[in-house]
């Protein structure tokens, strides 16, 4: 039923083009509009005004519904934050296992809500620290995780069963969310009550992070066998966390960041289909990973179009009975890419407002980068700050108090339906390539996000899209923040404990495990229970994952710029 | 007619993060200059061939893992065993400002950060190369 009245719809009609005629006409006259096109992030023309004609098909119980109910545009819960405010989860993890848990308890001291691991680049690669592969690379981008002894020293202290715990993981997913449940374990809790999320995401690897290692087809097999041991073993556990943030961080607007991520979504929900998976009984653990860049209402109307087409795929689509099912929960960060190397406490400001439609967008969890995102890993102070920031939208803004607060607005609606046209697009573009995988082997994606990658750079490179500090309010300042530092000792730590875990375990069982870990992945067996028992015998992720390249072979992409 | 210069943009170590990189090389591309791109996970002898197969004027470096002081002299260091000590590297991704002054030392001409503007890379190069024509 559409809200607005066609009679007065016409009457509007008739005043915007009095206005335009009289009223805007003699402002423009006296002074024109400041810019040539006004843009959105991703280069969508943004109107001057917005009325109920932007809208004038709006149905409030089609499109909007109430929150908690299909299609959940309005938020996923009936009270959203007035029940219970986003989990404050900030990414974090440097160096070696000991440095990175003492950061997580700090933040837990400091009031954040979850833990959120970064690994470093060997691990997410499946390298031990001291592969020859991985020289200079020890510790810089996050933790090193070589076995289970350093997943231990990592939540040392920390009771695994009373915290949720998310991990940026890819290709070695399975070994590091193995390696977490047997620590876990060892601390005394039973698996089934364990909550956290595993990325392990891999077709946005192949698109966006370029963190896979296999070829697209043994990747989805290991992905579909950790959805099949959650769905068994692990009911408070996000699977996977489906992932838009790299993909927007690699160039892609935020039409594609939306459409590319479901598009994802979708091609992990026909994979575990096809393996026979009830899908009522995985699809309330699949959850979503969005990027929040710089244009406040686009962000905010992207996390509501994301929710309303997943909701209505899941029904409609799948079949999906249980509403748990059509349910789009996501974690979030701020952009990464928006922030500047230049005058570094902009960047606080830049957070701020990212946060703001984070949470205006509905966003169930949220991460904030520090103000040296583009500098280093974050200090002690800068992300103190980050998680400040959280804290005091939460707490002193007042938008946590009402649900969905910008429903309604012309603009937000109008963007909302945009974004979800802009999205059914792409779905069938991707669909007439043959899917996700095809699109990827044919390198689809990667043009897509080149040329957008392009486009908003020349607009910097030419003065139409402003960067403040970066080609306008230069400053030529030098950088004068504290800068993370690490234990310069690290490496030799980390290295000396790896070799201490070769000498100390039974060799002859870890033998025998990966032998049976290379029969299962030879076969069609759930890897997960072959690689827990390899974990259990300290077998290091770099053998476990040297199997894997192994039986699976290694990929190589398309390149092209 | 003159000989386009020839860059090579290369991305070493396992840092996947190609954006930057990608820009950059067609930036280069629209400038007038050939350019080859070779993909991520490069070693620092890959792109050492790479360069001398490809023979060309410029090596471009794309790391944001942090792993810079490691590779940069690393693949200088393989330069120079296949004899091309003489072609200009230029350093780009995330450079904290006081790792700057060894890879000049090194023999990079530039290290660009983010908020680097494509002419700026150009201009380098032409200042770079126009130097050794003189």
């Amino acid at each position: 039923m559409p809200l607005f009245n066609e009679e007065h719809l016409q009457r509007l009609s008739k005043t915007l083009n009095r206005w335009k005629e009289t009223t805007l006409r003699k402002t423009l006259e006296k002074r024109p509009e400041r810019l040539q096109k006004f843009m959105t992030t991703s280069s969508r023309p943004v109107n001057r005004l917005y009325t109920p004609l932007d809208i004038a098909d709006f149905d409030y119980e089609q499109q909007l519904g109430m929150p908690g109910e299909f299609p959940y545009t309005r938020g996923v819960h009936s009270t959203m934050y007035r029940g219970r405010l986003w989990t404050m989860r900030m990414f974090a993890g440097f160096g070696t296992a000991e440095e990175t848990n003492q950061r997580f308890k700090y933040l837990l001291e400091q009031g954040q809500t979850g833990l959120s691991v970064a690994f470093d680049m060997p691990t997410l690669y499946g390298y031990d620290t001291d592969a020859p592969e991985a020289i200079g690379e020890f510790g810089k981008c996050g933790v090193a995780i070589s076995s289970l002894a350093d997943m231990e020293v990592l939540f040392d202290g920390i009771p695994m069963g009373e915290v949720s715990t998310s991990m940026t993981i890819n290709s070695p997913a399975a070994i590091i969310w193995a390696m977490y449940i047997v620590a876990a374990e060892k601390q005394g809790y039973d698996r089934r009550i364990l909550r956290g999320t595993i990325q392990n995401d891999i077709l946005k690897e192949f698109i966006a992070q370029k963190e896979f290692i296999f070829p697209p087809d043994p990747s989805m097999r290991l992905v579909t066998d950790t959805i099949e041991f959650g769905t068994r073993e692990m009911p408070y556990w996000n699977t996977i966390s489906i992932s838009g943030y790299h993909i927007r961080e690699a160039g892609a607007t935020a039409a594609q960041e939306l459409a590319f991520t479901l598009a994802d979504g979708f091609a992990y929900v026909e994979a575990a289909l096809e393996r026979g998976l009830d899908i009522d009984a995985f699809a309330p653990r699949l959850s979503f990973f969005f990027n929040v860049h710089n244009d406040f209402f686009e962000e905010i109307a992207k996390f509501r179009a994301a929710r309303r087409i997943w909701a209505r795929a899941m029904k409609e689509k799948y079949g999906a009975k249980n509403p748990r099912s059509w349910m789009l929960r996501t974690h979030a960060q701020t952009s990464g890419a928006s922030l500047t190397a230049q005058q570094p406490e902009n960047n606080i400001v830049r957070v701020a407002i990212q946060a703001l439609a984070a949470v205006l967008g509905g966003t169930q969890s949220l991460h904030t980068n520090s103000m040296d995102e583009a500098l280093a890993l974050p200090s002690e102070k800068a992300v103190t700050i980050a998680l400040r920031t959280q804290q005091i939208i939460a707490h002193e803004s007042g938008v946590a108090h009402t649900v969905d607060p910008l429903a309604g607005s012309y603009y937000i609606e109008k963007l909302t339906d945009e974004m979800e046209e802009d999205a059914n697009r792409y779905f069938r573009q991707i669909e007439a390539l043959g899917g996700v995988v095809r699109g990827i082997e044919s390198g689809y994606f990667q043009r897509e996000l080149a040329e957008s990658a392009y486009r908003y750079q020349m607009e910097i490179d030419h003065g139409e899209r402003i960067i403040v500090g970066v080609n306008k309010y230069v400053a030529d300042e030098p950088i004068e923040i504290p800068i993370l530092e690490m234990d310069p000792e690290g490496y030799e730590r980390q290295v000396a404990r790896l070799n201490r875990v070769r000498a100390e375990r039974d060799n002859a069982a870890v033998e025998k495990a990966l032998q049976a870990l290379e029969d299962a992945a030879r076969g069609n067996d759930n890897l997960m229970y072959p690689i827990i028992e390899a974990v259990k015998v300290y077998a290091t992720l770099g053998e476990m994952m040297g199997v894997f390249r192994k039986v699976f072979g290694e990929y190589h992409e398309p390149v092209f710029f | 007619m003159e000989r386009k210069v020839r860059v090579l943009v290369a991305k070493p170590g396992l840092d996947g993060h190609d954006r930057g990189a990608k820009v950059i090389a067609r930036a280069l591309r629209d400038a007038g200059y050939e350019v080859i791109y070779t993909g991520i996970r490069q070693t620092p002898q890959m792109i050492a061939e790479a360069a001398l197969q490809e023979d060309v004027d410029v090596v471009g470096l794309s790391i944001l893992s942090g792993a810079h002081m490691a590779l940069v002299p690393r693949v200088i260091e393989e330069l120079k065993k296949l004899g091309m000590e003489d072609v200009v590297i230029l350093v780009g991704g995330i450079i904290p400002d006081e790792d700057v002054p060894a890879l000049l030392e090194m023999g990079v001409a530039g290290v660009f950060g983010p908020g680097t503007l494509t002419s700026e890379i150009v201009a380098t190069i032409e200042n770079a190369l126009g130097r050794e024509l003189a």
